[in-house]
């Protein structure tokens, strides 16, 4: 089954751009927030990653920081 | 083994990639990333043909140009070695070796870190390089902007829209960005310039609470969330040893864009042309391609 996959991004992001289109690109369903438009998301997105850099995904408790191609897809067994 | 291998896909390189596909060469393009400074740079007013257009946005057309063409690409590869062995050139990264005909360096800059206690610690946690990604996270914060040029301003600039309060950090003793910013960030009352400082630690405990600086001789705590660290750039030339570089470390080229190993180009911010902006990287890209295919138009290689 395909797992639940959440990123947390700002819109002027490169490397947030560039991950998502990266999850396009191999047809994974993602939901996107946008952590400039709501407040308290950022704040669990800091909790969740011990830092406020964005991306982060969350791929079901598997946290990632930054925009790695080789974490993603081994989170995502693909 | 290609025509050419365009280290960097910042505005030089990928110019530069687009008229090696319209010159129909065999081209390799690797790069850590797309659209090097220029995807990270805010508000820009100043690349013809766009009254204004954002970094990202203006990166985003750069890639999808190269796009259109058939273009080899090594993306999340960077390059550790450059060497030439008679005719050839090598090109070492960390995934792989490549050989080519010709080379055009267009690796850019990066940005210069602070160097001081609490930095590395910090990072991401309060501590950021990139105002245009990590500026909407300190909505409604104090924040600090380490640096006194343009690209300082430039942050600033992108952060009185978010923060509360923005302290500019500057070390010299005056500012010596754009006027025009220079004057809009002097009338801002969100703004604070505290020139002549200079910070001495980053504090904090799971994250950033504030930064130890010496103000004219006095040392002060200065009680912020976020510091954006903006104190200029230094060249990626570490892989370009055989090259001949500056007092700055940047690559020197004729104006051909031919550095002093023949068969290797270079263009954009890497290199010793004076002023480093994206219209005169591109502009340098073009130029260093078209260099490339006189080259290898006139050289008879044995291969």
């Amino acid at each position: 089954m395909a797992k639940h996959v959440v990123i947390y991004s700002t819109p002027t992001c490169p490397y947030c751009i560039r991950a998502k289109q990266f999850l396009k690109e191999n047809n994974i369903n993602f939901e996107d927030i946008d952590v400039t438009q709501d407040h308290a998301q950022a704040e669990i997105m800091i909790e969740k990653s011990g830092q406020m850099g964005v991306p982060v995904l969350d791929i079901e408790g598997d946290i990632i920081v930054g925009f790695d191609r080789d974490k993603i897809k081994t989170a995502l067994g693909i | 083994m290609h025509d050419l291998i365009i280290i960097g896909a910042g505005p030089a390189g990928i110019t530069a990639s687009v008229y090696a596909a319209r010159k129909r060469l065999n081209t390799l393009v690797i790069s850590p990333d797309i659209g090097g400074q220029a995807a990270w740079s805010g508000d820009i007013e100043n690349y013809t043909g766009y009254q204004f257009i954002s970094g990202p946005e203006l990166a985003a057309k750069f890639e999808e140009h190269m796009r259109k063409f058939d273009i080899q690409l090594k993306e999340n590869e960077f390059v550790v070695d450059l060497n030439k062995s008679g005719e050839i050139i090598t090109v070492k990264t960390n995934k792989g070796e490549y050989q080519a005909k010709a080379v055009i360096v267009a690796s850019g800059k990066r940005t210069k870190e602070l160097s001081i206690p609490g930095e590395k610690e910090y990072k991401n946690k309060g501590l950021s390089y990139c105002a245009t990604c990590d500026g909407p996270l300190f909505f409604d914060k104090s924040v600090a902007v380490i640096g006194g040029g343009n690209s300082a301003l430039d942050a600033a600039a992108q952060l009185v829209r978010i923060a509360k309060e923005i302290y500019i950090i500057n070390i010299s003793s005056a500012l010596t960005g754009d006027e025009i910013i220079q004057e809009s960030m002097r009338n801002n009352n969100k703004v604070k310039i505290y020139n002549d400082t200079r910070v001495l630690a980053v504090l904090g405990g799971k994250m950033v609470t504030g930064i130890k600086i010496l103000r004219q001789n006095k040392e002060e705590l200065l009680p912020v969330e976020g510091v954006f660290v903006e104190i200029g750039l230094l060249p990626n030339t570490d892989f370009a040893g055989i090259l001949e570089k500056n007092e700055s470390n940047e690559i020197i080229v004729n104006a051909n864009n031919e550095t002093s190993v023949e068969g290797i180009f270079a263009a954009g911010d890497v290199t010793n042309v004076p002023e480093k902006q994206i219209i005169i990287a591109a502009g340098e890209g073009s130029k260093a391609c078209l260099g490339v295919f006189h080259y290898l138009s006139r050289h008879k290689f044995n291969s």
